[in-house]
């Protein structure tokens, strides 16, 4: 009855109107990387529409699996960190006052209004050598001289937690403040510690949650691109820094978009794997 | 030996208290009620008992050990939830046998455990059933078979029942007491229904403001109640304000003699009087307090005489074939019968 009213309700013609901008900015796009992946290169200056698989045949090289391998473990890095710091946070959030925690949420939506760029160039000052906290650990008497702590793979790191930790907490916090408190109390009457009570009762009743947070927070890091350079070195640089390398200053246009095929199919499968293993461990 | 016995305990939630200064005496395997309106303490006393909350003041001690600072997870108590707080990530059996697992309780002893509570509470077989594949009455005897895993000193249980439609209800109470009367186990139950108090306690304590107001046998409650507040609460009565002089209770300007078997809290002075509306009887308009019949409701079973004195409004019930020449406007005469009058402040 209700889906019939809701059916006549919303014309059906009104699903063209997504339909259509979705194929105008996502698929033709798309269709127009896949058709340049399989172009082939012109050294002098563009490329020239062809059908050859020689810059796909590159990613069999030892340089390529490097790269591919820095950029997914950056990410999974990242999302572990994200989510095992944002995870115990958001239960801590939810046990406390409304007041509180909507206040604690707004300056997390705050945080997110920050763009890469700020973030990326506040934390290298900080973590510079001339008046980051190199500094201030010497004149506490911690280390023997100032010290830079960027560019390092600790500092692209905690810059792409930065990032990704408000949407962390945003995409577990509904699940966890929805969690029966009284399930956290029978655990506890029966016999549970605390810590006992939050990894045998919480932790597994929130497990699409916390894999929802994990995936998403890897998708937002694997196609970063300013971090890597700001903070990283260059054996740090991530995937998509390389195809903008490959795609703007080597004139290697082919190449680029092979590589961003081959990251969407990556960041799609490792999706499909991570949401398979929640909904089989969920269902168990 | 797990008796379980209360020491002045309060408990206040920032200026408000919650609990004043409550103390009891429960005997090992008694089924003790704690009843009262919302907001009274009686659940705050079932979570202080289960260490859920911290007394402001007090003690606890659960078979003569002080409990009071004991924590949470090693009072060994069992308790079912008004959520019921079943783990939907796990299975039936796994479900009422997490106490045991906790505990470290090998695998097939567990669920040997879980099958013969299964049974107890009549679900045989059901183990291996996912939470949200049972009804409502399932789920709730689930989560007493959990309650009930480890043999747990106290069964605590809040508000068990009130998930449930009436009809069930009343048979999952039945089934509780028996439940309880077969493992000998000291329970204690939170309820606002003084019908499920009524059907399942050896003793009820009725409590109001965070202050127990009575706590006796359910029938020591019904006939001679402590106050006014404990008279209205459990059962239906009629409540008037009557004044008590020289042998007579006066009610609305018309004298009633006390009889034996009357239950008088005062000499002289003003009061509440009390009576059943099965005590009430009816006559002629000069053989007693004149009162007219506003409503008739027959239920079959019985007739209810809804009647008025001036503001007042007195309910008579009545047993099946009595009654049938009354009509409403009808004006009678209300007596009440010899040794059912209750005086109470």
């Amino acid at each position: 009855m209700s889906a019939t009213s809701v059916q006549t309700a919303t014309p059906r013609w009104l699903g063209l109107w997504p339909a259509a901008m979705l194929t105008l900015f996502f698929l033709v796009p798309f269709g127009i990387m896949l058709a340049v992946s399989v172009a082939h290169r012109d050294v002098s200056g563009f490329y020239e529409w062809s059908f050859e698989w020689d810059s796909y045949a590159r990613f069999l090289s030892a340089f390529f699996g490097k790269v591919m391998a820095v950029s997914i473990s950056v990410s999974l890095t990242a999302a572990a960190i994200c989510v095992a710091l944002a995870f115990p946070f958001t239960v801590f959030l939810s046990n406390m006052g409304h007041r509180a925690q909507t206040r604690i949420l707004v300056v997390l939506l705050s945080a997110l209004a920050l763009s890469e760029v700020i973030i990326g160039f506040s934390l290298s000052t900080l973590l510079s050598q001339t008046a980051g906290i190199g500094n201030l650990f010497h004149w506490l008497g911690l280390i023997d001289e100032p010290r830079a702590y960027t560019p390092s793979l600790f500092a692209l790191i905690t810059g792409l937690c930065y990032i990704g930790f408000p949407f962390a907490v945003l995409v577990l916090y509904p699940p966890v403040s929805r969690l029966d408190p009284e399930i956290v109390e029978a655990a506890r009457v029966m016999g549970a510690s605390g810590p006992r009570a939050f990894f045998g009762v919480i932790v597994p009743n929130l497990r699409g949650a916390i894999v929802g947070a994990f995936i998403l927070v890897f998708v937002f890091t694997l196609g970063s691109y300013l971090l890597p350079q700001l903070l990283g070195r260059s054996e740090h640089w991530t995937l998509s820094v390389h195809i903008t390398d490959q795609a703007v200053y080597q004139s290697n246009l082919p190449f680029g978009a092979a590589m961003s095929v081959f990251l969407m199919l990556v960041a799609l499968a490792l999706v499909g794997l991570a949401s398979l293993a929640g909904r089989e461990r969920g269902a168990a | 030996m797990t008796e379980l016995r209360i020491d002045s305990l309060s408990k206040d939630f920032g200026t408000f208290r919650a609990l004043d200064s409550v103390s009891l005496d429960i005997p090992n395997g008694k089924f003790v009620c704690l009843l009262g309106p919302s907001g009274c303490g009686k659940t705050t006393l079932l979570r202080l008992i289960a260490g859920l909350e911290t007394p402001t003041d007090g003690r606890i001690y659960v078979g003569g050990a002080d409990q009071t600072e004991v924590p949470t997870h090693k009072r060994g108590m069992g308790m079912v939830f008004q959520s019921l707080a079943l783990f939907p990530h796990l299975d039936v059996a796994d479900n009422i046998a997490y106490p045991l697992a906790i505990r470290g309780v090998d695998k097939a002893t567990r669920r040997a455990r879980a099958e013969e509570l299964l049974e107890l509470v009549q679900l045989p077989g059901l183990g291996s059933r996912r939470i949200h594949q049972l009804s409502g009455g399932q789920r709730q005897r689930v989560a007493i078979a959990r309650g009930l895993s480890i043999d747990p000193q106290v069964f605590l249980l809040d508000e068990p029942l009130s998930a449930l439609d009436a009809s069930l209800r009343e048979h999952m109470q039945i089934e509780l007491r028996q439940i309880q009367q077969r493992l000998g186990v000291t329970t204690v139950v939170v309820t606002h229904d003084q019908k499920e108090a009524l059907t399942m306690a050896d003793l009820v304590i009725v409590m109001k403001d965070g202050v127990i107001q009575q706590a006796g046998a359910p029938m020591e409650l019904y006939h001679t109640p402590a106050n006014a507040f404990v008279a209205g609460f459990i059962g239906t009565t009629n409540l008037m304000p009557c004044t008590v002089a020289d042998g007579v209770v006066s009610v609305l300007g018309h004298a009633f003699p006390i009889t034996e078997g009357d239950r008088i809290a005062i000499s002289s002075g003003e009061a509440q009087l009390s009576v059943r509306p099965e005590h009430v009887l009816l006559g002629a308009p000069d053989e007693g307090l004149p009162a007219e019949i506003s409503f008739l409701r027959d239920l079959g079973e019985s007739l209810h005489v809804l009647m008025r004195v001036g503001d007042q409004e007195i309910t008579a019930h009545l047993p099946p074939g009595h009654g049938h020449d009354l009509a409403t406007g009808q004006t009678v005469g209300i007596r009440f019968r010899d040794g059912e009058k209750v005086v109470v402040q």
